[in-house]
């Protein structure tokens, strides 16, 4: 049985899709759901995670509306996409904040900012906000590493876990049918190549739509400059912290350090990525919208922006009196970045990598056939 | 017709917005040519037929990366007298045919996108070139070519008057969203598909059964343009009172329903009209070989519409379609859920059943799945239906295209009667695609003979506008 409406629109469409075939050569969506001949909700959530929104099956379809059929696979599967995000969350009473994704996660973040700016005025001398850049130990000045560390690392094994808990209950959502789970390694590396490249973000090598009906889209360079930016800022962070524990080398690094390199090119790419995706989004086509999902999208890249941009600015300007309150300021979205993981857009990429898997097996090994109750 | 010294002109007008009127005006474009193209259709439904295509039929030497092996003319040649029994202009057939060869490159030069079929296309990753994302992928691909190039596209506007003199044509009245306009051109291309979606002049040769056609493409192929040429003394070519029809899901949508509409079925069941008879052998041949004759068949029927009947061993089995199976635990049930009598529906199907002689069913060969003792007998693939839930399709004739055309020569030209070529006027695409598939189908010639003609006749246009 399906469960949400989203989804019985979704296995509306889909059936159509089935009976047509003509996408096939566009992305993963088709060829997944040709492997099957009904659908139950399991199956309708592992397509919409499937789906990178490229938009090219909706200008291909001859069947888009106004066309009676009214086929929109990159809408509705965005909205089912955003629901299922909702519905494999760890706690499960934690998902409603999906349905008020971005006002939460607004709130949180100013929380989180005037929190961390609070404890540095209380815990530190009066001023000291405004004068740590004269110390030698830099932003420590303000909170020492092992009060950073006390804070940040409970809160992101507790992310970490959450996700992990969330993608145990997609992959073994009971309401799917099952692909045979087989050559698990060489299916892993297929999804980690198909998902480090967006292989699927290309309208099959047409090009993706965004704004018009033009292939001319920037997405997929804009969501490569995100990732790996990412990528970057994490590796920073993280041989900071080998520097740390494992050489006794503290923080400050001199701006040739592998700390620094990282997470400057990386602050770069996340902050040029990040405006280049929101800049995409407020021109997206509102045929390709789904409402619902607007404010959990924006909140996210939102979210990654400024903590590139604080993180840059930190950077910048580290040796001025802007430290303390840029620092406030980064750690505070940092902290609610971290904090909100399991519970916003960030999760898409957990469940579209699980797809992938997902996909590269069945591809290998087959369905199994699930028996109708 | 008014015709006023001021009115705009433009080198060469083509009428129809499809795969043939693009690649015209595309091609005329490139020998230097003004064009301006009218399609009646709006922005979002431009491309008539082409919207609902999937592919093209090339000869090729040689295999490539998609195409999975060579197809040599020679075999085009044989697969195209097979299936119009040798209704076809030879030397028309022949021009097509190679210059088909050719299409693969041009059509990749202007952006048209090709894939390798992976499922549901009936075998033809050797012959077909399959467009990525399909026909409406491969038109907007056209369209952009053809707008950077400066082509000027007007959608929602139809010609509804052409001034054509002893074969000369001189203006086209068109209306569009700014109002009636004239507008005189060199040489005028016409591409504006044939008359399948008129039910009107359907009913000249099929009478009232025509009512309940369902047409699978747009409702904009009313053969307003070829009305106006044969009227002006262009020779015709085709039975004007074929048109190639299968049988599709009577729910269907009147007009636009695509491919999604068609049903795969009838050789895993039966089909019954609405006296609860079977009236034609349903296992006579492979699916792909008979498709194309239901649609006639049905059309013969009462009301024109049938059931194809099939138990559960026979579910999911074949391609899905756009609606699900009308279901019943019974025979009984099933019949009143068609609106059929009861008793005459399990009356016949208990006939069949009884008719039916064990053997080892296999639908890849003609297998020995048959009936004894009964008319029409169903020859390869009969099962008895007796395994609950039963389940039914309802379908309607499905018009896929008409075969009445201009007659045009080598350069796409329309021949007046007598044989005598126009000066200015050439046709591309289905309006003349009789000249050179008079009977049958063979999948994706429509879009070859649309390509090969169209690009013709933008050269012949352009090449009459530079003298």
């Amino acid at each position: 049985m399906l469960g949400t409406e989203l989804q019985q629109e979704a296995e509306r469409q889909i059936t159509i899709c089935n009976a047509c075939r003509y996408c096939e050569g566009i992305c993963a969506v088709f060829p997944a759901l040709q492997m099957q001949r009904s659908f139950v909700a399991g199956d309708i959530d592992y397509f919409a995670n499937l789906c990178h929104d490229c938009g090219a099956c909706y200008h291909d379809c001859q069947f888009s509306p106004p066309h009676e059929f009214a086929i929109n696979l990159p809408k509705t599967l965005a909205g089912v996409r955003q629901e299922s995000y909702g519905h494999y969350a760890w706690p499960a009473a934690l998902a409603p904040v999906f349905a008020r994704n971005g006002l939460i996660i607004a709130l949180i973040a100013a929380l989180s900012v005037t929190g961390f700016l609070a404890g540095m005025i209380a815990w530190n001398a009066p001023g000291a906000l405004f004068s740590a850049h004269t110390s030698p130990e830099g932003f420590y000045a303000l909170m020492s590493h092992n009060a950073m560390v006390g804070l940040f690392g409970p809160v992101f094994l507790f992310s970490i876990f959450a996700m992990l808990m969330g993608l145990r209950n997609f992959w073994r959502d009971a309401n799917a049918v099952r692909m045979v789970e087989g050559a698990a390694p060489a299916s892993l590396w297929q999804a980690v190549k198909d998902a480090g490249s967006l292989r699927y973000l290309d309208g099959g090598g047409a090009g993706c739509f965004n704004e018009d009906d033009k292939p001319e889209d920037k997405r997929r360079l804009y969501h490569h400059l995100t990732f790996y930016g990412f990528l970057l800022c994490f590796a920073a962070t993280s041989v900071g912290t080998i520097y740390h524990y494992g050489f006794g080398r503290v923080a400050p690094y001199a701006w040739w350090d592998l700390p620094q390199m990282l997470g400057t090119v990386g602050g770069f790419m996340l902050a040029a990525g990040t405006g280049g995706l929101m800049a995409a989004k407020k021109r997206r086509l509102p045929d390709l919208v789904a409402p619902e999902t607007r404010g959990m999208a924006m909140a996210f890249i939102l979210m990654l922006h400024l903590t590139a941009v604080t993180g840059l600015g930190l950077h910048i300007l580290g040796g001025t009196p802007a430290m303390g309150l840029l620092l406030a300021l980064h750690l505070g979205v940092v902290f609610a970045l971290f904090l909100t993981m399991p519970y916003g857009k960030f999760v898409h990429g957990l469940y579209r990598f699980a797809a992938l898997v997902r996909l590269a097996m069945a591809k290998r090994t087959g369905l199994k056939t699930r028996v109708m109750a | 017709m008014m015709s006023s010294p001021s009115a705009p002109s433009v080198d060469v007008l083509v009428i129809g917005g499809g795969n043939a009127a693009l690649c015209a005006a595309i091609e005329a474009r490139r020998q230097g040519a003004s064009v301006l193209v009218v399609e009646a259709a709006p922005k979002v439904y431009r491309g008539g037929n082409t919207r609902h295509t999937r592919n093209l039929r090339c000869a090729h030497d040689e295999g490539n990366e998609i195409l999975t092996g060579p197809y040599p003319e020679d075999e085009f040649w044989d697969d195209l007298m097979r299936v119009t029994g040798g209704e076809t202009d030879p030397e028309l057939a022949r021009l097509t045919i190679a210059e088909s060869k050719t299409l693969w490159d041009w059509m990749n030069g202007v952006g048209v996108r090709f894939q390798q079929p992976l499922g549901g296309t009936l075998n033809l990753g050797r012959t077909n070139a399959f467009f990525l994302g399909g026909g409406r992928a491969m038109l907007n691909a056209l369209c952009d070519t053809a707008e950077n190039m400066g082509v000027e596209i007007r959608y929602d506007t139809s010609a509804t008057a052409l001034d054509i003199e002893d074969g000369f044509f001189k203006s086209a009245l068109i209306e569009g969203p700014d109002g009636a306009q004239t507008i005189h051109a060199r040489a005028l291309v016409t591409a504006a598909g044939g008359f399948e979606a008129n039910i009107e002049w359907l009913k000249e040769y099929w009478g009232e059964r025509a009512e309940n056609f369902l047409i699978r493409g747009t409702p904009n192929n009313r053969g307003t343009i070829l009305r106006m040429l044969l009227d002006a003394g262009v020779e015709p070519v085709g039975d004007p009172t074929q048109c190639h029809a299968v049988a599709i899901d009577a729910r269907s949508p009147q007009f636009d329903g695509g491919i999604v509409t068609r049903l795969d079925c009838i050789i895993f069941g039966v089909v019954l009209n609405n006296r609860c008879e079977r009236f034609y052998d349903e296992g006579e041949d492979f699916w792909p070989k008979r498709y194309a004759i239901w649609g006639r068949l049905v059309a013969d029927q009462p009301d024109q519409i049938a059931w194809i009947v099939f138990d559960e061993k026979a579910a999911g089995r074949f391609m899905p379609s756009v609606y699900p199976a009308i279901s019943a635990p019974s025979l009984e049930e099933l019949a009143e859920k068609l609106g059929l009598d009861p008793s005459a529906f399990a009356a016949e199907i208990g006939r069949f059943n009884a008719a039916v002689v064990d053997g080892e069913f296999n639908t890849e060969i003609h297998d020995d799945c048959r009936t004894e003792g009964i008319t029409p007998p169903k020859s390869h693939w009969a099962r008895r239906i007796d395994q609950a839930p039963f389940h039914a399709y309802p379908v309607r004739p499905g018009i896929t295209f008409t075969y009445l055309g201009t007659r045009v020569n080598r350069e796409a030209r329309v021949l007046m009667q007598g044989g005598r070529p126009s000066a200015n006027i050439y046709a591309a695409g289905e309006i003349m695609a009789g000249n050179v598939l008079g009977r049958g189908y063979l999948a994706g010639i429509g879009m070859t003979i649309g390509a090969v003609f169209g690009r013709l006749a933008g050269e012949g246009a352009a090449r009459h506008v530079g003298n």
